[in-house]
């Protein structure tokens, strides 16, 4: 508990040792107030709500949650450090939990500094918090979720480009694989039940089910389950590659 | 003695290739063995699978009696690991990443402080503490993975090419480093310089193939040179023809004149095991030599070195 918290404290403050944090953060929020606003029409809907503002948040995700999570062991691959790391006095799990806690902490972080879209909704209206509180919940999973694919697939690779591009691709497709886009390819030849479970897979359903104030616990555990499974993958994919 | 640190049967495969095999030794306290071998002899492959970086095919390593495999959080506690190339966090600064190891070490508030302060102190590193490792220098860069490894006061310390890259100056001061700190630990380095062997180590080990070809100390490791125990004679005369009169003398195999930086010479190669400085002077004296230089040859790392890693190769 103790190792995982002082990596995860190194791991947060690496990240604001570089610009990385401040681009990130100022990417992120520019873009999520564009997306709301330009393209979800927030003021011109005429309600008082975020959903404009949450629905994009699997699009912005999907580019900048792999700039996240590419160097969280590609980078250690690439300088060696590695082996510095992995012969300290702690386990696999510490190590795999306090990078990945630490990145998600980060994207917590740029999350909550959305704060101003839910002042401005409170000013215009009186929207229901008990909905937006559960859509940042269910963004925040989402993020984990992402961040746990990206970290998995970043011990793959030296290269911090390769685990972006890999990343970005992997989470493309857990985005969409509900939507038309992949159910058409499967379509006609795979049986409904494919259909079915490939949707279940999709991110969209079920962060699209959270932010229209349907809270079921499945969906969360959801999240929870993918970031579980991955983690998993991750230390068993650093132990297997961290020698080459 | 009682050893900290003992390998036994390691043995690494990658694929079809075996890049460690069989690689059994003990070291104890006060020792510093010098693991020597050409590049991909399998040295940097042994020294991860000691320190529990990568789990070993077969065999493994024992930590002051802690079993690498079975117990490794408690043998990492043990163990100072200077990996190849000294590896930093780039955007840290030494004092920050010194600060990180020891507090995933165990140590808090002044007793980290101390710690830090000793290691920095011992590898002098004061005036880069606060510049992101990235900007150092090779030399410092390697002594700030020195001071990493030095922090806890280990028993076991494992150094991975210590002074690749450093200058003389550099590979003076991390000589005597390891020197001052090898009465208390048992020390494995790994170099292919062979005068560092030389210079700091108690015993040898050489590798190549992945395998252990030699094991012994830097004294009879030179002795088996086809040199060990040969004559330098240099004669203030070039002029003089002293080879035959010294081919004569008795256990004397050779006399090759030899030209090198300190000027025209004869090396007089005794059979192997037998003494010829005396036979050498005594004729030196009755022939009435002038002579400019007269020393005993030790034999040559370099020489051995070669034979025996050619040999496997």
């Amino acid at each position: 508990m103790r190792s995982t918290f002082i990596i995860f404290q190194r791991e947060l403050a690496s990240y604001f040792a570089t610009p990385l944090a401040y681009i990130f953060i100022v990417i992120f929020l520019v873009m999520a107030g564009t997306f709301a606003f330009f393209i979800g029409n927030f003021f011109n809907r005429g309600q008082a709500d975020l959903q404009p503002f949450f629905q994009f948040h699997p699009w912005l995700y999907l580019v900048l949650i792999p700039a996240l999570s590419m160097r969280l062991w590609a980078e250690e691959r690439k300088t060696g450090t590695i082996e510095l790391f992995l012969t300290l006095p702690i386990s696999m799990t510490q190590a795999v939990l306090g990078k990945f806690f630490a990145a998600w902490a980060f994207a917590g972080i740029a999350l909550i500094l959305t704060f101003p879209f839910w002042i401005t909704v409170n000013i215009l209206g009186s929207p229901d918090n008990g909905v937006i509180l559960a859509s940042y919940i269910g963004s925040f999973l989402m993020a984990g979720a992402y961040l746990a694919i990206g970290g998995a697939l970043s011990a793959l690779t030296k290269s911090q480009i390769i685990a972006f591009v890999v990343t970005a691709a992997v989470c493309f497709f857990f985005t969409v694989s509900g939507s038309s886009i992949v159910l058409s390819f499967v379509n006609g030849w795979a049986p409904q039940g494919l259909l079915n479970d490939l949707a279940f897979f999709s991110f969209l359903t079920h962060f699209n089910a959270i932010i229209r104030g349907v809270i079921d616990l499945r969906d969360l555990v959801f999240f929870i389950s993918v970031m579980a499974f991955c983690l998993f993958a991750n230390a068993v994919l650093v132990d297997l590659k961290k020698a080459d | 003695m009682e050893a900290k640190i003992e390998v036994r049967h390691l043995t690494k495969r990658f694929g079809p290739i075996t890049a460690v095999n069989d690689v059994t030794f003990a070291v104890g306290r006060g020792e510093v063995l010098g693991f020597l071998g050409p590049n991909g002899a399998g040295k940097s492959t042994t020294m991860k699978m000691i320190t529990g970086f990568l789990a070993p095919t077969r065999g493994t390593a024992v930590i002051c009696g802690l079993d690498m495999i079975d117990q490794p959080l408690e043998a990492k506690r043990h163990v100072g690991y200077l990996p190849e190339g000294a590896p930093g966090y780039p955007d840290m600064t030494p004092s920050g990443f010194l600060a990180f190891v020891a507090r995933i070490r165990g140590f808090d508030g002044a007793e980290a402080k101390r710690r830090i302060a000793l290691a920095v102190e011992r590898t002098t590193l004061a005036s880069v503490l606060e510049q992101p490792i990235e900007t150092l220098s090779k030399g410092f860069k390697r002594r700030v993975g020195l001071a990493q490894a030095l922090l806890h006061d280990p028993e076991v310390l494992i150094l991975d090419e210590p002074t690749d890259g450093l200058d003389p100056n550099q590979k003076h001061e991390v000589r005597n480093l390891i020197t001052t700190l090898a009465p208390e630990k048992a020390i494995v380095i790994s170099t292919h310089i062979l005068e560092e062997v030389d210079a700091v180590c108690s015993r040898a080990i050489v590798i190549a193939g992945g395998r252990v070809l030699i094991d012994d100390t830097p004294g009879r490791f030179a002795a088996r040179s086809r040199l060990h125990n040969s004559v330098r004679l240099m004669l203030a005369d070039p002029a003089i023809d002293a080879r035959t009169a010294l081919l004569r003398l008795p256990g004397v195999v050779a006399v090759e004149p030899i030209e090198d930086g300190e000027g025209r010479a004869f090396l007089v190669v005794p059979q192997e095991g037998r003494a010829i400085i005396a036979e050498v002077t005594d004729l030196v004296r009755t022939a009435g030599w002038p002579v400019a230089a007269l020393r005993v040859e030790r034999g040559r790392l370099d020489d051995v070195f070669r034979d025996i890693t050619a040999k496997a190769a």
